[in-house]
């Protein structure tokens, strides 16, 4: 043997020796750790929802949130009324805010200088402002600046919503169309097309692909953000979830309404979750155009 | 080789594509300093050079997708630099292949083929697949005609693109590289589908480091570098015989990419 390859030996054996003393521990494979580590997370959960059973007390509890007859009494308006107005702000919202979207997320990759400010500066304002305080000056302010400014309720509902939900998708449209590549428009437009024929034959619909995900989010969002509209008031027709459950809570002097209506909301952004992640694993991760 | 009969045809009619002194320079990157360019109908001319000495800037500069900073650019009597000019009409007029192929990729092979066809030529749907279908079979891709871009070889993306410009009866056909992005077994497909088209008499600009294919399909072939034309003239002359020392050390860089210096 040569020599060169006996000290190479030598220096694999070498660190054998204190690996063989430490055996029971260096026996555990990186599989072996990740389950322990596993098993001790699942231990905790467990613990930590045992206590709670233990520890809550639950004929109050259920007393307060869970009586049954209550429920029971809510039904079928709280689908027929509330529910179904819910839904019918948030899609009213939704378009709104949609239309303007589309517009100010244009006006932002103008080569107009001004309206990209105009753009930019809208953005900035409603992104930042809270739902709540739209509503207030949509509901309160305008009527009080402007007199005799007088809108129906649904109407203020669905600009308050829209003006709310237009700002952060006028920024995923925006992003949606720089993400469609620049050959795509100078194919378009080497085709003799017009900038905005290309905007709309082209561009728009791969942009659609890639904003539909984290649109269906901005829906489920709004969702829960159409509960403002109770702060404006409103006749018991046009109570959407929030300002239903309130009442009911007031009426039955429990809480068993919160319950309800937290219900209502899920079964509509359940289904919509459920869509968008449909729509992601359809469009989100795979090049546009992919099969 | 055909060149008498093209020859007389040139002298008689003026050039199809004129270029007179441009200039393009992005911010205060001159890319193009003075380019003079005149193409005959019916002509091929291959633009060789090394990359950032303008080519593809002065091939975009021709139909405007990059707006020149000075000179006069006319197409088929049309002077590309005139405000008043309909320009999406006169792209129409102008073919465009791109490295990159640039086909619509939320549409079918069909669609992509069509839909300037209906939007912009305003040609009726039979009419326009009629067309489609045929210039899909020069470059000899019928089967695909239903196929979405993405199942596409690079190779077979390219012919469609080229298919695509060909829909809009162009006079002229510009092509900016475009075997560059390919694999090179699909390579050849495209350079005859090319070679075809320039037998059939199109006017054809092509910016290209295929040095075999500027060979046997040029008619002329232009060597620019640093934003200029160094040397111009028939393909076997420039590529054979160059004159100028810098044309000779971009030629023997790529036709013997395997010596250094």
């Amino acid at each position: 043997m040569s020599p060169t390859s006996e000290t190479g030996r030598g220096g694999q054996t070498g660190p054998a020796i204190p690996l063989a003393t430490a055996t029971p521990k260096a026996k555990m494979s990186k599989r072996q750790k990740a389950k322990l580590s596993r098993g001790i997370q699942y231990a905790i959960l467990i613990l930590i929802a045992v206590v709670i059973a233990l520890v809550a007390d639950w004929p109050t509890l259920i007393d307060s949130f869970g009586r049954v007859d209550i429920a029971v009494d809510m039904f079928p308006e709280v689908i027929t009324g509330a529910l179904k107005n819910t839904v019918i702000f948030t899609a009213l919202g939704f378009v709104l805010g949609l239309a303007i979207a589309l517009v100010v997320a244009l006006m932002r990759l103008s080569s107009v200088g001004v309206y990209r400010w105009l753009a930019t500066i809208y953005i900035e304002f409603f992104r930042g402002l809270p739902a709540l305080v739209v509503f207030l000056v949509m509901g309160f302010g305008l009527p009080v600046a402007f007199p005799g400014f007088r809108l129906p309720q649904l109407v203020i509902i669905m600009i308050a919503l829209g003006l709310v939900s237009s700002a952060y998708m006028a920024e995923t449209i925006r992003a949606g169309i720089q993400a469609v590549p620049k050959g795509q428009v100078e194919a378009a437009r080497s085709l003799g097309m017009s900038s905005s024929r290309a905007m709309i034959t082209i561009v728009l619909p791969q942009a659609m692909r890639i904003i539909l995900p984290p649109l269906t989010n901005e829906l489920i969002l709004l969702t829960k953000d159409s509960s403002l509209a109770y702060i404006l008031g409103s006749s018991v027709d046009g109570r959407e979830l929030a300002a239903l459950g309130r009442a009911e809570i007031v009426n039955s002097a429990n809480l068993t309404p919160f319950i309800v209506i937290a219900v209502c909301y899920l079964i509509i952004t359940i289904p919509l979750s459920y869509l968008s992640r449909v729509l992601e694993r359809k469009y989100g991760s795979a090049e546009p155009g992919a099969k | 080789m055909s060149s008498t009969a093209t020859t007389s045809a040139r002298e008689t009619a003026s050039p199809i594509i004129a270029i007179r002194n441009l200039k393009k320079s992005f911010g205060s990157n001159q890319v193009l300093t003075d380019i003079n360019l005149d193409v005959d109908k019916g002509e091929v001319v291959c633009v060789i050079g090394p990359s950032g000495s303008g080519k593809s800037t002065m091939l975009r500069c021709i139909n405007t997708l990059e707006t020149p900073t000075g000179g006069s650019i006319v197409v088929d009597g049309m002077d590309m630099m005139d405000l008043d000019l309909d320009i999406d009409a006169a792209r129409t007029r102008i073919g465009m292949v791109f490295q990159s192929f640039n086909l619509f990729a939320h549409l079918t092979v069909r669609e992509n083929l069509t839909i300037a066809q209906t939007k912009v030529l305003g040609r009726s749907k039979a009419e326009a697949n009629t067309v489609a279908e045929a210039n899909l079979a020069k470059v000899g891709l019928s089967e695909k005609i239903n196929a979405k871009p993405s199942s596409l070889s690079g190779g077979q993306q390219q012919r469609v693109a080229i298919a695509r410009a060909l829909s809009m009866d162009p006079d002229v056909m510009l092509f900016d590289e475009p075997t560059s992005a390919l694999d090179p077994e699909t390579v050849g497909d495209v350079l005859q589908v090319m070679r075809n088209l320039a037998e059939a008499g199109m006017t054809m600009v092509v910016v290209t480091h295929e040095m075999e294919f500027a060979r046997q399909v040029a008619d002329r072939v232009l060597f620019m570098d640093g934003g200029y034309v160094v040397e111009s003239g028939p393909a076997r002359e420039v590529i054979g015989n160059p004159q100028e020392q810098r044309t000779k050390d971009f030629l023997s860089r790529v036709l013997n990419p395997g010596q250094l210096g």
